[in-house]
C-alpha cells in the first residue's frame, strides 16, 4: 500500500546522520512514487552509501524519518523492512557464498513465501520453490548459471543475481545500488531495458554512476553532494541546472544530446 | 551413494561393530571406550550444529555438557539419599529413571542456552567467543562453590539410573542406548540442515546481512539453533556422567570446551559425521598413544595444528572430499 | 578491619592488576595490530617462568633468571610466530583459536619433557625479601611493591615506545590500516614478528616475577590467560591504555572480592561455606564486571577504531 495522500512508496523526511564532525547525511528529503524510477547521483564521498543504509535499515539516522509504503519504518530492522516490501541489491555483492546461484534465489523465494521455521521437509526438493526461483533467474537471464557456485560468477553476473534475489521478494520498492557496475556495454543495455520494463511493477531508487543509464531510465533525479540534496527534478531540469553542473556533472553534459 | 554417505555408513558400522566384537570377547573396557566415543560424538554433534552449520564459535559448550552431567549427578544423589531437590512450593526429589534424567538434562540445557544465547548472540567474532567462554566460567565457578554437590571434588554416582525392559548396568546395553541416541541426533541434524530452517541458518553463517535483506532476522534463527545444539550436548553430558559414575566441575571447564571444538574440527567441521570421526580419533589417541607415552597431548596438538594449517576439512574432508552444498 | 589491612589488600589488587597488564598488553597489541587471537599467550608466560626459575636455580641469581626468562619467552614467541602464527593472519578467528590451542598442548608437553613433571621453585631475591612499612602500621612485602614498580615502568616504557618511537608509529599505523602500511613499504613481516616477540617477552617477564610468589608448574598460564582476555575485552581490544585500566580494575575486583565476599557471607553462613561461596562469587565477579562493561560499552572502555 502506498501513502494514500501522496501515492509515495518511499519518503525520506529531514534525514540527518553525522559521524563525529562529518555530516554524511544533511537534512535529506526525497520521495519515490509508484511506477517511477528515482535516480540518486552524486560524486564519490557524497554520502550515497550512508543514505542507502539508512533507507534499508542497517544504519539509524540521528534525526528524520523514513516512511516506507505509508509506514514509519525509521526504527525498523532490515528484515522487517524487507518483509514490508523493500528489495535491495548491493553495490559490493552480498550473497550466500557457498550456495549455488539457484539456491541463493530459492532462499529468497523461501523467505518471501514460507519463512525460516520449517524443520522437516528438505528444501532442495521443494518443486514449487525451484520452479519459482528458475522463473526469476530466467527473467534476469541467468538460467544457464543456475547450478554454478556463486564464486564462479563474474562481477556483472553477481549484480544480476542480486537483482534476481531482490525481485524474488516481489517488492513494492527496489533499492538498487550501482547495479550496472561491472557490466559490459551489452549487459548494461540489457539491464537498462529490463529495469525500464520493471517500472510498472515496482518503484525504484536507483543509485548509479553510469550517466547514460541514468538519463535513459530516470523519471526523476536527485543530486547528492556532501550529504545534501542540491537539486531534484526531471532529467531535463537536472541537465539544465547550473548548480548541478558546477557541483558535479561538469564535462558529462558537454556534448551530450 | 555419494562418497560421503559411504564414509558415514562405514563409520556408523565400525562404531557399532567394535563394541559388539569386544563384548563377544568379554572385554568390557573396550565396550566402555566405545560408549565414550558415542557420547563425546553426541556432544560434538551438538556443537557442530551451532559451529559448523550456524557459524557460532561457542567456547562455552562445556557449560551444557557439565549441566547435563550435574543433572544426572544431582538426580542420583537425591534418589540415593531420599532427600528432595527442593521442597517448596512442591516437592521435587531425585530420580532413578534414565528417561527422566534425559528430559531434565534437555530442559536445563535449553533454558541455559536461551539465557546465554540471548546475552551473547547479538555479538560476533572474538566477542562472541569470549562471552560464551565467560558464561561457561561463571557456571564452572558456581559448581565449584556448591558444597552440597561436591564442590571442587565433584559428585559420585553410585547407582546407574534405570531404563524400562533393559539392564542399563550392562556395558553393552548402555553402549547401545548411547549409540541409538547418537544415531537419532544425527538423523535430526541431517533433516534440520536440509530443511528451510537449515538453509536460513547456513545463510546466517555465510552472510547475515543477506539473510536480513531477504526478510529473515538472523538472531531468532541462531538462538533456536544454539538452543538445540546445547540440548544435544547437555544430553551427552548426562550420559557421560552416568558412564563414569562421576561428575565434577572439570566437565564445565574451558579446557573441556576446547576439547569438544578440537575433535569437531579434527573430524571435519560442518560435516554430519565429523564429530563421530573426530571423537573416535580423539579417544583412540588418548587410549592407545596415551597408553604408550604420557606425551599423547603433544601428538594431539601436532595433529590439530597440522589439520588447521593444512587439512582444514578434517578426517571426513580427507576421506570424502569437499562438502557439497547442492 | 583496619586501614592497614585495606591498604594491603588494595596493593595486592594493584599488584595482580599490574601483572595482568603485562599479559594483556601483549595480547591486545597482537590482536590490534595483526588481528590475531592468541591462546598460547599463557604458554609464553609459563615459558618465561620456567626458564627464570631454572636459570636462577643454576646461577643463583634471580636477576639473571628474570632476564633469561624474558629472553626465552621472547625467543619462543619469535619462533612460533615465524613457524606457525604468520600463517594464521589471514585465517578466521576459529582457525586462530584452534591453532593456538594446539600450541598450548604442545608447549605444556614440551615443558614437561624439558623440566620434568614436578614444579620448580623460585626464591625471592635477598634484596627484596623484606617488608616496607605501611601507613597505619604493618608491613607490605617489598617484592610485591617491586612488581608494581616493574609493571608501571613497563607501562610507561610501552607508552613511550608506541607514542615516541618509529616502531611505535608503525604499530599504530598497523592497527588502523594493515594494507596501507604494507603499501608504504614498511616491512610487515619483521614488524609483526617484533610485536609478537615484544608481547611474548612481557608475558615471560610476568611469569618470572610471579614465579617467586607461587610455584612454577605446567598449566600455570591458563587461569592467567582467561583473566587477560577478560581484561582486554573490558579495556577494549587493541588499546594498551585500556589494558592497563582493565587490568587494574580486574585485579582489584578479584582481590578485594576474594577477601571481602567470604567475610560478607560469613555474616550469615557458617565459615567453611562462606569461604567457598565467597571465593566462587569473587571468581564470577570478574565476568559480571565484564558483562556490565559490555552492556554500556559493547566494544570495551577504550576501543581502538579498527
Amino acid at each position: 500500500m502506498t501513502d494514500a495522500a501522496t501515492g509515495a512508496l518511499l519518503e525520506l523526511k529531514g534525514l540527518t546522520k553525522a559521524f563525529g564532525a562529518l555530516k554524511a547525511t544533511d537534512g535529506v528529503d526525497l520521495t519515490v512514487r509508484h511506477g517511477e524510477i528515482h535516480a540518486l547521483i552524486g560524486p564519490n564521498g557524497a554520502g550515497k552509501s550512508t543514505l542507502i543504509a539508512q533507507v534499508a535499515g542497517g544504519l539509524a539516522p540521528d534525526t528524520g524519518r523514513v516512511v516506507l509504503l505509508g509506514e514509519d519504518v525509521t526504527g525498523w530492522s532490515v528484515a522487517r523492512r524487507a518483509r514490508l516490501g523493500l528489495g535491495r541489491s548491493f553495490q559490493v555483492s552480498s550473497l550466500a557464498w557457498e550456495f549455488s546461484v539457484l539456491r541463493n534465489v530459492m532462499l529468497a523465494v523461501q523467505a518471501r513465501s514460507a519463512g525460516a521455521w520449517g524443520f522437516w521437509a528438505p528444501v532442495r526438493k521443494d518443486e514449487a520453490l525451484r520452479a519459482e526461483a528458475l522463473g526469476v533467474l530466467d527473467r534476469v537471464g541467468l538460467t544457464l548459471r543456475a547450478d554454478d557456485p556463486v564464486a564462479a560468477l563474474s562481477h556483472g553476473e553477481r549484480r544480476l543475481l542480486e537483482v534476481a534475489m531482490a525481485l524474488a521478494l516481489r517488492p513494492r520498492l527496489l533499492l538498487l545500488d550501482e547495479p550496472m557496475a561491472g557490466l559490459g556495454p551489452e549487459g548494461t543495455k540489457e539491464l537498462t531495458a529490463f529495469l525500464a520494463r520493471l517500472k510498472t511493477e515496482c518503484g525504484m531508487l536507483l543509485v548509479e554512476h553510469d550517466m547514460d543509464a541514468v538519463f535513459a531510465l530516470a523519471d526523476r533525479i536527485s543530486v547528492l553532494v556532501y550529504g545534501k540534496v542540491i537539486a531534484s527534478g526531471t532529467v531535463a531540469e537536472i541537465r539544465a541546472s547550473a548548480a548541478v553542473r558546477e557541483a558535479y556533472l561538469g564535462d558529462h553534459l558537454h556534448g551530450s544530446a | 551413494m555419494s562418497r560421503e554417505a559411504l564414509v558415514n555408513a562405514l563409520l556408523a558400522l565400525a562404531l557399532l561393530g567394535a563394541p559388539l566384537i569386544a563384548a563377544a570377547q568379554d572385554e568390557p573396557f573396550y565396550v566402555a571406550l566405545a560408549s565414550r566415543v558415542a557420547i563425546l560424538a553426541l556432544a560434538g554433534v551438538g556443537l557442530n550444529f551451532a559451529l559448523g552449520t550456524g557459524g557460532m564459535v561457542s567456547f562455552g559448550h562445556a557449560a551444557f555438557f557439565g549441566l547435563g552431567g550435574y543433572v544426572a549427578g544431582v538426580a542420583a544423589l537425591h534418589a540415593f539419599e531420599g532427600s528432595p531437590f527442593f521442597a517448596w512450593p512442591f516437592e521435587i526429589g531425585g530420580s532413578e529413571s534414565m528417561v527422566v534424567i534425559w528430559l531434565v538434562a534437555l530442559a536445563v540445557s535449553a533454558l541455559a542456552a536461551l539465557a546465554i544465547g540471548a546475552g551473547s548472540l547479538r555479538t560476533s567474532g572474538v566477542y562472541f567467543i569470549m562471552i560464551t567462554l565467560a558464561f561457561a566460567q561463571m557456571i564452572y565457578y558456581l559448581a565449584v562453590s556448591l558444597p552440597a554437590y561436591g564442590g571442587e571434588d565433584g559428585l559420585s554416582i553410585y547407582i546407574r539410573s534405570t531404563l524400562p525392559l533393559v539392564d542399563s548396568d550392562d556395558p553393552l546395553t548402555f553402549f547401545l542406548v548411547c549409540y541409538a541416541l547418537l544415531l537419532l541426533a544425527l538423523f535430526l541434524v541431517h533433516r534440520l540442515v536440509d530443511s528451510r530452517f537449515g538453509a536460513a541458518l547456513q545463510c546466517a553463517r555465510m552472510n547475515p546481512l543477506r539473510l536480513a535483506t531477504l526478510g529473515i532476522a538472523p538472531f531468532p534463527v541462531k538462538l533456536a539453533a544454539f538452543t538445540f545444539s546445547a540440548m544435544l550436548t547437555g544430553l551427552a553430558g548426562a550420559l557421560y556422567a552416568e558412564l563414569n559414575g562421576f561428575v565434577s566441575p572439570a566437565m564445565l571447564s574451558w579446557h573441556r570446551s576446547g576439547e569438544i571444538i578440537v575433535f569437531v574440527i579434527l573430524g571435519g567441521v560442518g560435516r554430519l559425521f565429523g564429530p563421530v570421526a573426530g571423537a573416535a580419533l580423539f579417544i583412540l589417541l588418548e587410549a592407545f598413544v596415551g597408553g604408550w607415552t604420557d606425551r599423547w597431548q603433544l601428538v594431539l596438538g601436532g595433529i590439530l595444528l597440522a589439520v588447521v594449517l593444512f587439512a582444514r576439512g578434517g578426517v571426513i574432508g580427507l576421506l570424502a572430499g569437499k562438502a557439497r552444498h547442492d | 578491619m583496619s586501614a592497614a589491612f585495606l591498604i594491603e589488600q588494595l596493593l595486592n589488587g594493584v599488584q595482580l592488576g599490574v601483572m595482568l597488564f603485562l599479559m594483556a598488553a601483549g595480547l591486545t597489541l597482537v590482536f590490534g595490530v595483526m588481528g590475531l587471537i592468541n591462546l598460547a599467550h599463557g604458554s609464553l608466560y609459563m615459558t618465561g617462568a620456567f626458564f627464570c626459575a631454572w636459570i636462577a636455580g643454576e646461577t643463583g641469581s634471580f636477576w639473571l633468571g628474570l632476564a633469561g626468562g624474558l629472553v626465552a619467552a621472547a625467543a619462543a614467541g619469535a619462533l612460533i610466530e615465524i613457524l606457525v602464527i604468520r600463517r594464521l593472519y589471514d585465517r578466521d578467528h576459529l582457525d586462530q583459536v584452534l591453532a593456538t590451542f594446539a600450541l598450548i598442548l604442545i608447549f605444556s608437553e614440551l615443558m614437561r619433557l624439558i623440566f620434568g613433571d614436578r614444579p620448580l621453585y623460585l626464591d625471592i631475591p635477598g634484596l627484596l625479601s623484606g617488608a616496607v612499612p605501611l601507613p597505619g602500621g604493618g608491613g607490605y612485602p617489598a617484592y610485591r611493591l617491586a612488581i608494581i614498580g616493574v609493571g608501571l615502568a613497563a607501562a610507561v616504557g610501552l607508552y613511550l615506545l608506541i607514542a615516541r618511537t618509529r616502531l611505535g608509529m608503525r604499530i599504530r599505523a598497523g592497527e588502523s590500516d594493515r594494507e596501507m602500511i604494507g603499501a608504504l613499504g614498511v616491512d610487515i613481516r619483521t614488524l609483526y614478528t617484533a610485536v609478537f616477540a615484544l608481547g611474548a617477552g612481557l608475558a615471560g617477564l610476568a611469569g618470572g616475577l610471579v614465579g617467586a610468589l607461587q610455584s612454577v608448574q605446567v598449566g600455570m598460564g591458563e587461569p592467567v590467560l582467561i583473566l587477560a582476555f577478560v581484561v582486554i575485552i573490558i579495556g577494549g581490544i587493541g588499546s594498551v591504555k585500556g589494558a592497563l585500566v582493565g587490568a587494574v580494575l580486574v585485579g582489584v575486583t578479584d582481590t578485594l572480592g576474594r577477601v571481602f565476599l567470604p567475610q560478607f557471607f560469613g555474616l550469615f553462613l557458617p565459615a567453611s561455606e562462606a569461604t567457598s561461596v565467597g571465593a566462587s562469587l569473587a571468581a564470577m565477579a570478574i565476568y559480571l564486571l565484564m558483562a556490565g562493561v559490555l552492556a554500556f560499552r559493547p566494544r570495551g572502555l577504550f576501543p581502538v577504531d579498527v
